[in-house]
């Protein structure tokens, strides 16, 4: 009898030194179904693909393809028994076109050695109007949208005759508009009969789109149900083990005299001859958060370094506390009052082979608490003050104060930072994507400081890609698109299709300074 | 003992001397391959290096000189050591030692200048040349690399230019230092006595002290860091309000500054003369990279990794000649040098074998 599942991976445990990535795992995933893989950071789904991929090799479990066990040893073996996926960051060749980049690895080839990519154009062609993938074969991946360089992704996996689809995190880079494109795309997908793994932790996705959904937690398996039988709540509490309140408990903000003023910011790009950000002006008064939305990659970082003076503008100013600080140096700019959550802790927030007591002091150390006259660092001080931050903002680390940075998890890194920019008493506070990759309790934790920011009187600038975050923790949105400032809105009469169609660029509106 | 591996100093001492022995023995069995007969006498005869001399005399001697000679190699590996702790690989440290040598030559012999001003010279001049590397990546995104080698080989024919006119008429040397100007020898503050060797002198003792400030600057000081944060995380250190660009120039500066003052403490004994119609940048520079690494990259490290690696450069002129032809002792003394940049490697191999045994050990649990 045929097996009705596509892939099965039964009772998979996978461990490394100190933790238990995997444990006793089952996934199985039905012909043309789309399933769900639900589980907070940490919770082990990456390592559950990588041993699908043959990345990892579980110590104990099988893997059964249409009910045969097989050994998946490396991704190649993987590739052959049709499995394809969708990373969260796409894997293209900026400069090659859409079909360059679909051929590559298989090409066709003619017995000369040369290219029949009229073959693979026709096939390409065919299998997007069959599953509806909207893409043009000759534009380069470069010009065209993130939503079209997933089609191509996608286009990649169906040109290899994949039959099983894997999908990471793939709603994080694309508008609300775009997502439901999406969705029906996989719906289509299914409909053909390939079967689909959606990763992902939002529930209100896999709601709408999957069939049935497994619940990951601490590396261990949860469950799986089938979404029609289950609530949001009930999903939510799977995965969290807990009942969590996605609401942000703040009262109405108070909003005082203005602290940070932007005027026609414009900021070079890097990557392009156009300007990243395009004449955005803006205020941030005392005792509110004012949140900039978006789609990544529409000037928000660029925005930020600006204004923190990582880059320099081009033109406008920027006035702190009745100061201009346009020109000003980025110590400068640290001592007048600005703390900032850089976007990307690894490469800008921590120095990752520094303990965690060095960490602390990054932006403070030449201040005389640290440094003597001479020149020699204070370690007793650094560490009373590492010490005192630690318990203060209750940073989990190995061995306290001379813990490598590296060796920290994720939210605990955050929080470090959230630490030592907190602790400086900032006036405003510029907190890019603060949220980024952290679990629900840490996410919590963080808006909380956020709110304590807001509610002691400081100006609070966040900049987020979180639909949730930006309807929840701000008091004021501005929304981004192609550099520009198209949009103010209010969080509490705003909705989130008003909010996609200014991310979208489909709606604008003339925003005053 | 698996607790006492995993510790960092533990495991560079020993992954140095797995380098060490590793390449006595491929020397050995290159001595073996190319006549079996002389292989052993000769290979414990380098390891000896002067410990071969029957004459305690003559052994102190050699001791001496051998140590003269270790002396600006320790000062050359502590600058691509101050270099690479700012995540900087400084190759021109070559070039920085030549330019060294050429100013305190020069000052010593044309200008007929004291021997602390000529060693405060060299310093000078080989900072300035370092500096240039660091302006260069600083400001013009050059590879220190790139411009470091070039710079070696600029420094070079420039030093042979400028020496030509202090050299000797009949020959390619320069003039003898204890003749025209013996003003500017180092002082020998006693060693000389005491190893009956007139070129040790008080670059000894300044050597080790330098090593152990270099030691404190990096660990204890507000500079060492900030110049190790940008080492090792550049963007963090823009973030953090550091002057990225400075620093990268004053890392290179200061480490020209190091490879000069080896250079000096060496010409200035009298041991050597600048031959001027040399054309390979002598090896000092480079010998001093693998040293940096010999050493565990530890200031004080480098001090016992430099005279070793000089002890058996030494050592090779010991290759019994009647079996091997001369260069033989180069091949030898080269194989345990290159043997020397694998320490990284072993280091890495026995965390690989430490971490691969505790997997196995969580596997069991």
């Amino acid at each position: 009898m045929e097996s009705p599942y596509a892939i099965e991976m039964l009772n998979i445990t996978k461990r490394f030194p100190g933790i238990i990535a995997n444990d006793n795992i089952t996934l199985q995933l039905k012909k043309g179904e789309i399933h769900a893989l639900l589980g907070e950071n940490g919770a082990g789904k990456s390592t559950l693909m990588s041993v699908l991929f043959g990345l990892y090799q579980a110590e104990e479990g099988t893997i059964k393809k249409d009910g045969e066990v097989v050994k998946i040893n490396d991704p190649n073996d993987a590739n052959a028994l049709g499995i394809g996926m969708v990373h969260q960051h796409f894997k293209l060749v900026e400069c090659f076109t859409v079909l360059d980049n679909i051929i590559m690895g298989v090409e066709p080839v003619g017995p000369m050695g040369f290219l029949r990519k009229k073959e693979a154009r026709e096939k390409v062609i065919a299998l997007s109007k069959k599953y509806g993938l909207d893409v043009d074969p000759d534009a380069k991946i470069e010009d065209i949208t993130v939503g079209m360089q997933q089609r191509t992704e996608i286009l990649k996996m169906l040109y290899r005759d994949n039959e099983i689809l894997i999908f990471d995190e793939p709603t994080a880079v694309l508008t609300p508009q775009e997502i439901d494109e999406l969705m029906q795309i996989m719906r289509n997908l299914a409909a053909e009969g390939k079967s689909i793994l959606f990763i992902s932790h939002k529930l209100a996705e896999i709601m709408a789109v999957a069939d049935r959904c497994t619940v990951l937690r601490k590396g261990k398996y949860i469950g799986t149900v089938n979404t029609k039988d289950v609530t949001m709540e009930e999903l939510s509490a799977m995965m969290v083990g807990r009942n969590v309140n996605f609401h942000v408990e703040k009262k109405p903000a108070t909003p005082g005299d203005t602290v940070l003023e932007v005027r026609h910011m414009t900021v070079a790009s890097k990557t392009h001859s156009n300007n990243a950000v395009k004449d955005a002006s803006f205020k941030v008064r005392r005792g509110e958060i004012v949140c900039i939305a978006g789609i990544d990659g529409n000037g928000q970082s660029e925005l930020v370094y600006g204004l923190t003076g990582l880059e320099p503008l081009t033109k406008g100013e920027i006035v702190l506390d009745g100061k201009d600080i346009t020109k000003a140096s980025i110590r400068k700019r640290s001592t007048s009052g600005m703390s900032h959550i850089p976007e990307d802790r690894h490469k800008h927030g921590l120095v990752l082979d520094y303990s965690l007591e060095y960490n602390m002091i990054l932006q403070t150390y030449f201040e005389s608490a640290f440094t003597d006259k001479i020149g020699f660092l204070r370690r007793k001080n650094i560490r009373n003050f590492s010490d005192k931050l630690i318990e203060q903002y209750d940073v989990r680390s190995g061995q306290g104060s001379i813990t490598s940075a590296r060796s920290m998890s994720g939210g605990n890194q955050q929080k470090a930072i959230i630490a030592r920019e907190l602790d400086k008493q900032p006036e405003v506070l510029v907190a890019v994507q603060p949220t980024r990759g952290l679990d629900v309790g840490a996410i919590e934790y963080i808006h909380k400081q956020l709110v304590a920011q807001r509610d002691a009187g400081k100006a609070v600038l966040l900049i987020s890609l979180e639909l949730d975050e930006v309807m929840d923790v701000p008091d004021r949105i501005l929304v981004m698109y192609e550099g520009e400032i198209v949009g103010e809105l209010d969080p509490k009469k705003t909705t989130q299709e008003e909010l996609g169609l200014y991310m979208a660029g489909a709606k604008r509106d003339e925003v005053k300074a | 003992m698996k607790k006492l591996l995993k510790r960092e100093g533990v495991q560079a001492f020993l992954a140095s001397i797995i380098c060490i022995l590793l390449g006595l023995l491929i020397g050995y069995v290159v001595l073996l391959l190319i006549n079996p007969n002389g292989a052993t006498e000769s290979i414990v005869k380098l390891v000896q290096n002067f410990f071969v001399s029957k004459r305690a005399n003559l052994r102190l001697k050699n001791f001496g000189n051998t140590l003269t000679k270790t002396i600006p190699l320790i000062m050359c590996s502590l600058s691509i050591l101050f270099s690479y702790k700012v995540g900087l690989f400084n190759i021109g440290a070559a070039g920085q030692y030549v330019a060294g040598a050429c100013a305190c030559l020069y000052a010593a012999l044309g200008w007929g200048w004291g021997w602390l001003p000529c060693m405060l010279f060299a310093m000078v001049i080989a900072a300035v040349y370092g500096a240039i590397v660091g302006v260069l990546k600083a400001y013009c995104n050059v590879n220190e690399v790139i411009s470091g080698i070039m710079l070696n080989w600029i420094g070079l024919y420039t030093a042979n230019t400028i020496l030509s006119s202090v050299k000797e008429t009949a020959s390619p040397y320069t003039l003898y230092l204890d003749k025209e100007n013996p003003s500017a020898l180092l002082p020998n503050i006693g060693l000389d006595k005491l190893f009956n060797n007139s070129t040790v002198t008080i670059a000894v003792p300044m050597a080790l002290i330098i090593a152990i400030v270099v030691s404190i600057v990096l660990n204890k000081t507000r500079i060492g860091y900030e110049l190790r944060a940008t080492g090792i995380n550049k963007n963090a250190a823009k973030y953090a309000g550091m002057a990225e660009n400075r620093n990268i120039i004053m890392t290179l500066a200061i480490s020209g500054a190091l490879a000069g003052l080896g250079a000096s403490m060496l010409y200035q004994t009298g041991y050597m003369r600048w031959e001027c119609t040399q054309s390979s940048v002598p090896a000092m520079g480079f010998n001093g990279i693998a040293a940096a690494f010999l050493g565990g990259l530890s200031p004080i490290g480098t001090i016992f990794s430099s005279f070793f690696i000089q002890h058996i450069t030494d050592g090779g002129s010991n290759v019994n000649t009647n079996f091997y032809s001369s260069q033989i002792s180069d091949v030898i003394s080269s194989v345990i040098i290159y043997l020397c940049g694998f320490v990284l490697f072993i280091k890495l191999t026995i965390n690989k074998m430490i971490s691969r045994s505790d997997e196995k050990k969580g596997a069991k649990n």
